[in-house]
């Protein structure tokens, strides 16, 4: 800022300092937030602090890692971090992937197996544990060296719920069953309705995209926008013969601590278990099975729940699950205010029958993914609004629909539950003068 | 390379150049309608992940799996009005080398490329690096597609977005 401003604005940026980027009126009914949320560095700054280093962040699912030894490694939260299935204990290990050495990256491969992990710097060998085994020349140190401190660092907290592997930065965090409050019933939902066990299919789908990462929360869980931005998705399920009739309906939830669904009922097919002609004529026994076996399990309404009705979930704040024509679960990260990166994988059923599962992932491709009939156009409208913001001239982002009435699919309550969440978390760094 | 029989017709390199680049052109001059015309009905149009270059559509995640009747789906979104994310298109520069034909019997060949994909839009440049894998069918004293996998190796598609573009 200049230093020869006119005292008028001065106060008027004094006085905006009181103000919270997020602004919640349930007198008015309106729910705005400010678009310096999404492109100030300052606020982008305060996020990895407050946000990304103190809340439970996806790791990884369990079924990644099936063996002793197996391990991946990927960033979580920006940080690169190994995760390893330990030899000994059979345990899921999450360390920071640094050799405590001098630094380097200890594991430089994505996937694999290995009961020891060597970094190529020095040679420091650790196991799968963590344990320091060997260091070349041990002599050298005088009074020797103490191994159990310089033991591969574990990620402060690791928990997992149903096989979703969580971490987080914050010693003091509360457990991850605490945290995920109601969204553990919806994750239940998704992997009963897929028989109890599941599992992450081979191939991810890694993309970038320039926009704010609060536009892809908002995005994967708006019912809103799906008769206009993807007319040409609407437009393929009818030529294939889907009947479009019904549309898109239900409502949305706030499931606490900034989780939410849209749960909703759509025109498209469910591998488990609602057939549509995409799936063909033969499929019709097999699905038909599939549903007659959930409402055995579980009873005719938590079937019809499970078979029939669209789940798009964000556990806080980064992940996704969305149960859909398929099941993905996505994750991302912003390296910048105006960048996101996406990992995205797909869930199914383990030991699903070969022609369940080409199905299930032929319907994951209509429309999901950067090859998709439906994603590219969401990145398409995200970047056009960070665009947008640029131009200036208009201060706010209107996220008022439905308020005062019980929220709809097509409303965006689920958005108000992130965003109340966001504020909160980030507190006196989310205000106007802070996102200067 | 797979001995020829002197019964068959010989195909030379040059031959199977000469469709790939006309392929490439169609897809440069956006004219997909005239593109599909050169897939056979039971065709397939394949991109893996960047991950599992080598992944199986019936059992691995892919970017794109399309068979004939959702090639057409995709060439009727790509040209309408309302597929936002190439409306208006991305300029497209689509080039084929490092040709190798292999397999050549008298109704089929294998054909393995290099190729890099240039896509403009908005001031934005991104290129995608891979390799081709055709299987192609003799029609007619020259050839139709049956099956094209585009393997890409990037390790990822942060630098390019998306696959909205046909490779």
């Amino acid at each position: 800022m200049s230093t020869d401003v006119e005292p008028s604005v001065i106060q008027a940026t004094e006085v905006a300092a009181q103000l919270p980027l997020v602004v919640d009126d349930p007198v008015a009914q309106r729910f705005r937030v400010h678009r310096s949320a999404m492109t100030s560095p300052e606020i982008h700054r305060a996020e990895v602090e407050r946000i990304f280093a103190k809340s439970w962040l996806y790791v990884g699912h369990e079924s990644e890692i099936p063996e002793p030894g197996d391990f991946v490694r990927r960033p979580v939260g920006g940080r690169p971090i190994l995760m390893v299935r330990g030899v000994k204990t059979g345990n899921v290990n999450v360390f920071h992937n640094t050799c405590t050495h001098r630094g380097a990256l200890l594991c430089r491969q994505e996937s694999g197996n290995s009961k020891v992990f060597q970094c190529f710097y020095h040679a420091w060998t650790f196991d799968s544990e963590g344990r320091l085994k060997g260091v070349p020349d041990r002599d050298a140190y005088a009074g020797g060296l103490n191994f159990d401190d310089l033991a591969l660092k574990r990620v402060a907290r690791v928990e997992s719920y149903r096989g979703f592997v969580f971490a987080s930065f914050d010693p003091g965090i509360v457990d991850l069953h605490t945290y995920l409050a109601d969204a553990k019933d919806y994750i239940d939902l998704v992997i009963d309705g897929c028989g109890g066990q599941v599992e992450i299919v081979g191939g991810t789908h890694q993309y970038s995209f320039d926009a704010n990462w609060k536009l892809l929360v908002e995005n994967s869980i708006d019912g809103y926008h799906a008769e206009s931005t993807h007319d040409t998705y609407l437009k393929y399920l009818v030529s294939i013969g889907t009947d479009l009739r019904g549309g898109v309906s239900g409502r949305a939830i706030d499931l606490g601590n900034g989780h939410a669904v849209i749960e909703y009922s759509a025109p498209w097919g469910r591998p488990v278990a609602k057939w549509e002609p995409l799936f063909g004529e033969d499929a019709r026994t097999e699905i038909d099975r599939l549903r007659t076996d959930l409402v055995a399990r579980h009873g005719e309404g938590r079937a019809h729940t499970m078979a029939e009705v669209n789940r798009n979930m964000l556990i806080y704040p980064n992940l996704i699950i969305n149960d859909i024509m398929a099941v993905t679960v996505r994750t991302f990260h912003p390296p910048a205010p105006d960048v996101v990166d996406v990992t995205a994988w797909e869930l199914a059923p383990v030991n699903e029958l070969p022609s369940l599962r080409q199905r299930r992932l032929d319907s994951f491709l209509t429309f999901l993914g950067p090859g998709g009939f439906a994603t590219p156009d969401d990145l398409e409208a995200l970047e056009s609004c960070q665009q947008g913001f640029v131009s200036g001239g208009v201060e706010w982002n209107d996220i008022s629909r439905g308020m005062g009435r019980s929220p709809l699919a097509n409303d965006e309550e689920q958005m108000r539950a992130f965003w109340r969440r966001w504020q909160h978390q980030m507190g006196n760094a989310a205000d106007l003068a802070g996102a200067r | 390379m797979t001995a020829i029989a002197p019964s068959q017709q010989a195909i030379s390199r040059q031959q199977v150049e000469e469709f790939l680049y006309t392929e490439a052109a169609l897809l440069d001059a956006w004219a997909l309608g005239d593109w599909l015309l050169l897939f056979d009905e039971d065709a397939k149009y394949e991109v893996p992940c960047n991950d599992t270059p080598d992944g199986d559509p019936t059992r691995d995640l892919m970017l794109i799996d399309d068979n004939y009747a959702r090639l057409t789906s995709r060439v009727d979104r790509l040209n309408s009005r309302r597929a936002h994310r190439e409306y208006p298109h991305s300029r497209t520069n689509h080039q084929v080398f490092n040709v190798r034909v292999q397999d050549v019997s008298a109704e089929e060949l294998s054909v393995t490329t290099s190729f890099t994909v240039w896509r403009f839009r908005g001031g934005r440049t991104s290129c995608y690096v891979g390799k081709y894998r055709y299987r192609l069918r003799r029609s007619d004293g020259g050839f139709r597609i049956a099956v094209k996998r585009a393997e890409l190796d990037m390790t990822d598609l942060r630098s390019v977005g998306d696959v909205a573009i046909i490779l």
